[in-house]
C-alpha cells in the first residue's frame, strides 16, 4: 500500500494505492488521522489505483468520517472507486455513509 | 487436497488471499466471485489472528481449500481461543453514521459472500468451514 497527499484550497486529496487489509490498515488510518490533525476535515480519498480493501480499511474510513463530520462542513468523500471495492462497500452498507464521485475534479470541486 | 500452513500474522494475508484466489480461478469462478472469496478468506483469517490468537506470538493456522464440482470449500483450523462467528452480533448496516458499529463487519461480509459458514470447536482446536457455489 502507498499513500500520497495533495492539498487543495478547500480540501486534501489522499490517494491510496495497492491493498488495504488488516496488515496495512493501521498505516492508512494514521495517514487519515494526520490529515485531520492538520485541521483539514474535508478529505477526498482517491481510490483510482486501489486494488483491494477489506473491512479493516472500511473501519478506518468510518472512524475518519465520524471525526470529520464533527466539524462544520467536514466530510470524507470517495473518488474513482473501483467496481469490486464499490460492491464490497455496498454489501457493508457503506455507500450510504460516503458520497462517491466518478473523478477527482468533481470530488475536489464538491468542497 | 491443497493445504497450507500460515503464520498467524497479518503480513501473511496477501499469501492467504493468493492461495484461495488460485483455487477459485482454477475452479472457474468469475473475477467478481474470486475477489469476494478472497475477501471472505481475508476476513476469516483476520478474525483468527486478531481474536483466536489474541496476544499469542508464533501461532500457526492451517488452511485447506478445494473445489468439489462447482463448490469451493475453504477450511481454516487454529488452536487459539474459540471464536464462533455466529456469536458475533450482526452489525446494523442501515444505521446512520453515529450509530454505526465498527466491529462485526468482517463476519457480516463472510456470511453475505459465502453460501455457508460453519464453525466448530473442540479440545484440538477450532475449525471454520466456508462454502460457495459458482455462478
Amino acid at each position: 500500500m502507498e499513500i500520497s497527499n495533495q492539498d487543495f484550497k478547500h480540501c486534501t486529496l489522499l490517494a491510496v494505492k495497492g491493498r488495504v487489509d488488516s496488515s496495512t490498515a493501521p498505516q492508512f488510518s494514521q495517514a487519515l488521522a494526520d490529515v485531520a490533525e492538520k485541521g483539514m476535515y474535508k478529505i477526498v480519498v482517491d481510490m483510482t489505483e486501489l486494488e483491494y480493501m477489506s473491512s479493516a480499511g472500511f473501519r478506518a474510513l468510518l472512524a475518519t468520517q465520524r471525526d470529520c463530520k464533527k466539524y462544520n462542513r467536514g466530510e470524507l468523500i470517495l473518488s474513482v472507486v473501483p467496481e469490486r471495492i464499490r460492491e464490497a462497500l455496498e454489501l457493508a452498507g457503506f455507500t450510504e455513509l460516503f458520497k462517491l464521485f466518478d473523478d477527482n475534479t468533481a470530488a475536489v470541486g464538491h468542497f | 487436497m491443497p493445504k497450507e500452513t500460515f503464520q498467524a500474522k497479518f503480513e501473511y494475508l496477501d499469501e492467504i488471499r493468493e492461495f484461495v484466489g488460485a483455487i477459485a480461478t482454477q475452479g472457474g469462478f468469475s473475477d467478481k466471485e474470486i475477489y469476494n472469496i478472497q475477501l471472505a478468506a481475508d476476513e476469516a483469517a483476520s478474525n483468527i489472528i486478531e481474536h483466536a490468537y489474541e496476544g499469542i506470538k508464533d501461532a500457526l493456522m492451517e488452511i485447506t481449500c478445494n473445489m468439489e464440482g462447482s463448490t469451493i470449500t475453504i477450511s481454516m483450523f487454529d488452536k487459539g481461543k474459540s471464536f464462533d462467528p455466529s456469536n458475533v452480533k450482526q452489525p446494523d448496516v442501515e444505521a446512520d453514521l453515529s450509530e454505526r458499529q465498527i466491529g462485526g463487519l468482517g463476519v457480516f461480509l463472510m456470511r453475505k459472500i459465502m453460501d455457508d459458514v460453519h464453525y466448530e470447536s473442540n479440545s484440538k482446536g477450532n475449525l471454520l468451514v466456508m462454502k460457495k457455489r459458482r455462478g
